[in-house]
């Protein structure tokens, strides 16, 4: 059969532009730094119940409190006794949810509102556009916050509030360079063998601006799992679960700072800001591997 | 071959006017009352006949695009007729819009933009099929599209299935945009400057296959050049634009051997000739093409035209036939 050779010789391509993808992208020594932490972090959230014992998070009365580290307690125990790096473990899996399933969520309005805004322009492009003005100037605290205490707090409305508010930058970016790829003869190539707006958008602007698309989805991921930390902090978080920012927001309540519990508040910090700077790094790195552009020529 | 003359006509264009609204700068906005307009197509007819090359000629800005880019509704006309097979084409809508797509093809310039670099050439090819609903299984598909891939003279296009554009050359990738119009079976082609963007080795492989497809299927072009030596190797008549007018219209041996009106005469002189008599002159333009904001009045060609009296400054000369089958607008000729 024919149609299965093409089929196979897909394969063979995609595997070929993966091949050819890795090849650039491994000369970016802050991607791989960026990947190295990324897949160490998404092992810690796979495998994390795995990894520890959840008796070390029962408040059993027994272990001792604010236990500074020693061997057994690595990174010592909170105010019930608990131990933080059977926490910070376990906690990595929110993070990392709340994360990629925010940005998900966040590209995916972005990605098309800004396409039909830019594709269809005038009043459309004028609408969508001025509604998403309204969503850039709005200050993003409080209506994260207003909108968290309305919802309730579980995680799949952190996930929500966090997704709905932060496409708007997204939208833009994505609108510019909708503009710039209708404008390609190939596009009116399209138009002249009597394509409608639908098929054009999705299958000549929207490959085109998907290297956008990738690039940004993991920089908002980034500020997703900071905005949950954030949310988490100021305890709109979701209580049935272990966070990062739940961590954060316990030590600062408890008094982590007056009993100078330094191995309390320092891990999730130092975790929450790890994981935010690896996607960005992978980020800027994708960003630079589909942008020639930017791409550095190594001599 | 039978005359092209006798043949019946495919499209009719009868005064086709593509009028764009300009942007003004904020002074002339503030201080001006009336509306810019540019008028890049401002009443042209001409016909075309089947099987038959016609070639739109002039410089950039004459807006030779701008009219065949109007015939295939890619450009909305903003007034005339245009006429295929009989149907005026400005009222179309829908799916006779489509249909019409279908019969009317276009050929870009440069075939390293007009393909999508994320598309395989049996996507390009196919794509049309697709969208037009033509066949439905995957089988019948390849077949089409290795058929349209032979046809446009690519060699072994079962391996070129799954390349994309950037991995083929010049010529074959204007080949791959022509198989891509050649899958629906069209009978009229627009190509805007089809090799001016090819190496010079490479063209006259794509004129040969443009030409042998009007032989060999009746399809119809409009041919849109700059450069006439082209437009006289290919087409069966010649007409010649100039700021949104045809000046001059005729077949392709009467224009290029005895041009009647001073535009023609000025660009054929400079068609580079091996043979060229001593002491003939090139009769070399002045200026540049007039803004067509603001198109002169009278003869819109008598600021730069050697032979202009004062009559071409005041009037404007009539579009008529001055002998048979041949049109020029000029009072001297």
């Amino acid at each position: 059969m024919l149609s299965l050779a093409v089929n196979k010789d897909a394969l063979v391509l995609f595997k070929k532009n993966l091949a050819s993808f890795w090849e650039i992208y491994r000369r970016n020594t802050m991607g791989l730094i960026g990947l190295f932490f990324l897949i160490f972090f998404g092992l810690l959230a796979f495998l994390g119940p795995h990894l520890v014992s959840v008796t070390t998070l029962v408040v059993d009365g027994v272990t001792q409190t604010l236990h500074p580290p020693t061997p057994g307690y690595w990174l010592g125990t909170d105010n019930l006794g608990k131990d933080i790096l059977a926490g910070l473990i376990i906690g990595t899996r929110v993070s990392l949810l709340v994360g990629v399933a925010a940005a998900t969520i966040s590209m995916t309005i972005g990605t098309i509102i800004g396409i039909v805004s830019g594709y269809y322009g005038k009043t459309v492009d004028a609408l969508l556009m001025r509604f998403t003005d309204v969503f850039l100037v709005i200050p993003w605290l409080p209506l994260v916050l207003a909108m968290a205490a309305l919802l309730g707090p579980s995680l799949g409305n952190i996930v929500f509030v966090i997704g709905i508010t932060s496409w708007a930058g997204t939208a833009r970016i994505i609108r510019s360079q909708t503009l710039s790829v209708k404008e390609r003869p190939y596009v009116e190539r399209a138009r002249a063998i009597g394509a409608g707006g639908t098929h054009i958008m999705l299958r000549h602007i929207l490959p085109n601006v998907f290297p956008l698309i990738y690039a940004n989805t993991v920089l908002v991921a980034a500020i997703a799992i900071l905005s949950e930390t954030t949310l988490s902090f100021l305890g709109m978080g979701d209580p049935t679960r272990i966070s990062w920012g739940m961590m954060l927001h316990y030590a600062y309540e408890m008094g982590a700072v007056i009993n100078m519990a330094w191995w309390w508040l320092l891990p999730p910090g130092i975790f929450v800001v790890l994981v935010v700077l690896s996607f960005t790094f992978v980020g800027y790195a994708l960003d630079e591997v589909f942008n020639p552009k930017l791409r550095r020529r190594d001599l | 071959m039978e005359s092209i003359v006798a043949r019946p006509d495919l499209l009719e264009v009868k005064d086709l006017q593509v009028h764009f609204a300009a942007r003004l700068n904020l002074l002339n906005a503030l201080f001006t009352k009336q509306e810019a307009v540019v008028r890049a197509v401002d009443g042209i007819g001409f016909q075309i006949r089947r099987g038959e090359i016609l070639c739109l000629a002039g410089e950039s800005g004459s807006g030779k695009t701008t009219a065949g880019k109007a015939l295939l509704r890619l450009v909305e006309p903003t007034g005339g007729e245009i006429l295929f097979n009989g149907e005026d084409i400005r009222v179309f809508k829908g799916r006779r819009l489509k249909q019409f797509r279908q019969e009317a093809q276009i050929i870009f310039q440069d075939p390293y933009e007009s393909l999508n670099p994320r598309q395989t050439v049996f996507s390009t090819v196919a794509e049309p099929l697709e969208v037009n609903g033509i066949c439905a299984c995957l089988k019948e598909k390849e077949e089409r599209v290795t058929e349209a891939l032979e046809d446009a003279g690519l060699n072994n296009p079962r391996e070129l299935f799954l390349r994309y554009p950037h991995e083929l050359s010049g010529g074959q990738r204007q080949r791959l945009a022509i198989a891509g119009s050649l899958v629906l079976k069209p009978r009229f082609i627009m190509a805007d400057e089809p090799v001016s963007m090819l190496d010079l080795s490479i063209r006259a492989g794509i004129l040969k296959l443009m030409v042998g497809l009007r032989d060999a299927r009746g399809i119809s072009y409009l041919f849109i050049t700059h450069d006439l030596s082209l437009a006289w190797m290919v087409s069966d008549r010649i007409a010649v634009m100039y700021l949104g007018k045809i000046v001059e219209l005729g077949s392709a041996d009467q224009v290029i051997k005895d041009p009647l009106h001073p535009y023609t005469r000025a660009l054929v002189s400079v068609i580079p000739a091996p043979r060229r008599k001593s002491g003939e002159k090139r009769a070399l333009l002045q200026g540049e093409t007039p803004d067509p904001v603001n198109i002169p009045p009278g003869c819109r060609f008598h600021p730069r035209c050697p032979q202009a009296g004062s009559r071409c400054r005041e009037e404007t000369p009539t579009y008529t036939e001055v002998q048979a089958g041949r049109f020029a607008a000029c009072f001297y000729v």
